[in-house]
């Protein structure tokens, strides 16, 4: 199973974001982090793919082209974690995922879809939490039911924008723990995240976005430079291995004049 | 507790709710014979369901609760049942708990088209004049609906800016219609002041008719979006995120609102208030699952219209109130409460 991506093009009306931007293919088990300064348009490449902003160019799931497909048939094998939190609707947890199972309008095939939804709550830990009312859940709460809803129709390819953006240090653990599993039963997880040490802890590859393309793609050693930080995020930094082997990012300042990278003015790019 | 005992508990919680929705049908069937019982000429309540089954009664008392007060009572019924589902479909693709056709300029609209009929005489040619004012009134709300769809697609048609043009054209058709009550003569200042206010009086089993189908044809499709409506208040990305044209959803929910708004208002007048304390109620009873919340703001609506059709006899005595006056004195109270209560979003 893969992700294709071929001169792909999107935006916001006339404002394009990416312009002819093609990946090797992502295959399925892998977890690929999209990661650049704020305004590169990982978002928004993430939306596109999710059938949620119009682009042009090809992005198709095992040859089978995303644009053609309707919306509750995309919705069927590709699942998308936003950004923004679910409001504060008059909904208890298990509703609401229950919802995003039938919102489609799939019909029960093997197990009623309350049992599916409680499998999920059950899965990510936070099945105490069904019957309570989404306006009564923290930020970092209503995020892990947020991957709830994204992962109940069991999506082929899963797609989570900032995942981690509200969660705690052991809820991001668990979060991405978790990501690497659903990753491991066959499915292809494409995420953004920011921070780069935990990108390049938990993910097999990583994309870097800069300018409207693709600035680097591979493993995250060898991304994750003091040479792509300094001119993508316009900061001194220095790339180590821990004691573990694992890659640590540290952040020395930012590079005067802004070197040549958008990140400079952009201060909320962090690593 | 485990997975299954939390499952019981979510069955529970369902049967209950779905009990509430009968109650509240109860409640408004009970409403409606409370309706019918009340009156200048006092019939009792035995007399009026022995009249209903069909027994031997006077043709005076027939007369009287088959022509006069059931027609009143049923359309006082199907106006809440209207509006409160349209109030509640419109609070939730506007993402907007104030929304409601009232608000949005629906009513104002409707006002206009029949101050345009009573005071410049101007109305579709070959109608029975009778149908006049009525037909202008649901062609000018029909038409405040598609200016605000029209409007709100050439700018992208996000909720802001649907709320925003509703406001605009509100005060805009306020204002078209002061300007037809400064230059109307009294007569007809008179006829159209009274028509503002709401009234149950003009009805006939015609105009009955004509919403019932409407309401009809529409809950139908209401309900089989409950799960796309019920999906849009987690937002809309969430939304389109599960596979819903939430585009779609918004231009055929609006279409199922201007009908049932523009038909109600049309006939019995200017309603406030029905279609957002009805919504808001049945929201606290049981909750934002649409499958349960569309019914529960029918019959909320429809007993909440039917109790202000019994007190606008009652209120003040030998007076018949305009019922639109009642339902905004009880509306008002309850508009108040969700401002000051400042939890936007819900």
């Amino acid at each position: 199973m893969s992700l294709t991506l071929r001169d792909v093009s999107t935006g916001y009306g006339r404002r394009r974001v990416i312009a002819g931007l093609s990946l090797p293919d992502l295959r399925s088990g892998e977890v690929t982090t999209l990661a650049g300064p704020n305004a590169a348009g990982k978002s928004t490449l993430l939306k596109a793919i999710a059938g949620l902003a119009p682009f042009t160019g090809q992005i198709a799931l095992d040859g089978q082209d995303l644009a053609q497909l309707s919306a509750p048939a995309r919705a069927k094998i590709v699942g998308f974690m936003p950004q923004s939190l679910p409001s504060g609707a008059s909904l208890n947890v298990l509703e609401t995922v229950i919802t995003a199972l039938r919102a489609s309008g799939e019909r029960a095939v093997t197990e009623p879809p309350e049992t599916r939804a409680m499998a999920v709550l059950l899965r990510l830990g936070i099945d105490h939490l069904a019957l309570a009312g989404l306006d009564q859940l923290s930020g970092g709460q209503r995020q892990m039911v947020s991957l709830a809803q994204a992962i109940v129709r069991a999506p082929r390819l899963l797609l989570l924008d900032e995942p981690t953006s509200a969660l705690d240090l052991a809820r991001q653990v668990r979060l991405l723990s978790e990501v690497r599993r659903i990753a491991a039963e066959g499915r292809i997880v494409l995420t953004v995240l920011h921070d780069l040490a935990l990108a390049a802890r938990w993910s097999d590859r990583i994309a870097i976005l800069h300018k409207g393309g693709l600035y680097a793609f591979g493993p995250p050693a060898e991304v994750v430079t003091p040479a792509m930080l300094g001119e993508v995020y316009g900061v001194i930094a220095r790339v180590e291995r821990c004691s573990q082997g694992h890659l640590m990012v540290q952040i020395d300042g930012e590079i005067p004049g802004g070197a040549s990278g958008a990140g400079a003015k952009e201060r909320g790019a962090q690593a | 507790m485990s997975g299954s005992e939390l499952l019981d508990r979510y069955h529970r919680q369902n049967r209950r709710r779905a009990a509430l929705v009968g109650a509240m049908a109860v409640f408004a069937l009970i409403a409606v014979l409370v309706d019918l019982t009340t009156g200048p000429s006092g019939l009792p309540l035995s007399e009026t369901i022995r009249t209903l089954t069909g027994a031997e009664v006077p043709r005076g008392t027939s007369v009287i609760v088959w022509q006069v007060r059931l027609p009143v009572a049923v359309m006082a019924l199907l106006v809440g049942a209207a509006l409160a589902l349209a109030g509640a479909e419109m609070q939730t693709v506007l993402e907007n708990p104030l929304a409601e056709p009232f608000t949005l300029g629906v009513s104002a609209a409707a006002a206009l088209g029949a101050g345009v009929a009573i005071v410049l005489g101007l109305t579709i040619p070959f109608l029975p004049p009778a149908w006049g004012i009525t037909a202008n009134a649901f062609l000018f709300s029909l038409g405040a609906l598609g200016l605000l769809q029209l409007m709100g697609r050439l700018r992208g048609g996000g909720p802001e800016v649907l709320i925003l043009f509703g406001i605009a054209l509100n005060f805009t058709a306020a204002a078209f219609l002061s300007l037809l009550q400064f230059v109307a003569s009294a007569e007809d200042l008179q006829q159209l002041v009274i028509w503002t206010m709401g009234s149950l009086q003009a009805v006939n089993w015609g105009s009955v008719t004509i919403l019932a189908l409407v309401i009809a044809v529409t809950v139908p499709f209401a309900l089989m979006a409950s799960w796309k409506l019920t999906a849009l208040r987690l937002g809309e990305e969430q939304a389109r995120g599960f596979g819903v044209d939430v585009t779609a959803l918004r231009r055929w929910a609006l279409l199922r609102v201007s009908l049932l708004a523009a038909t109600a208002v049309s006939m019995v007048g200017v309603i406030g208030f029905i279609g957002l304390a009805g919504p808001h109620i049945a929201r606290m009873l049981v909750g934002e699952d649409h499958r349960f919340l569309l019914p529960a703001s029918i019959f909320t609506g429809a007993l909440l219209m039917s109790a202000a059709s019994t007190l606008s006899k009652l209120l003040i005595t030998g007076t018949l109130l305009p019922v639109g006056l009642v339902t905004s004195l009880i509306g008002l109270p309850v508009f108040f409460w969700l401002i000051l209560r400042g939890r936007p979003g819900r």
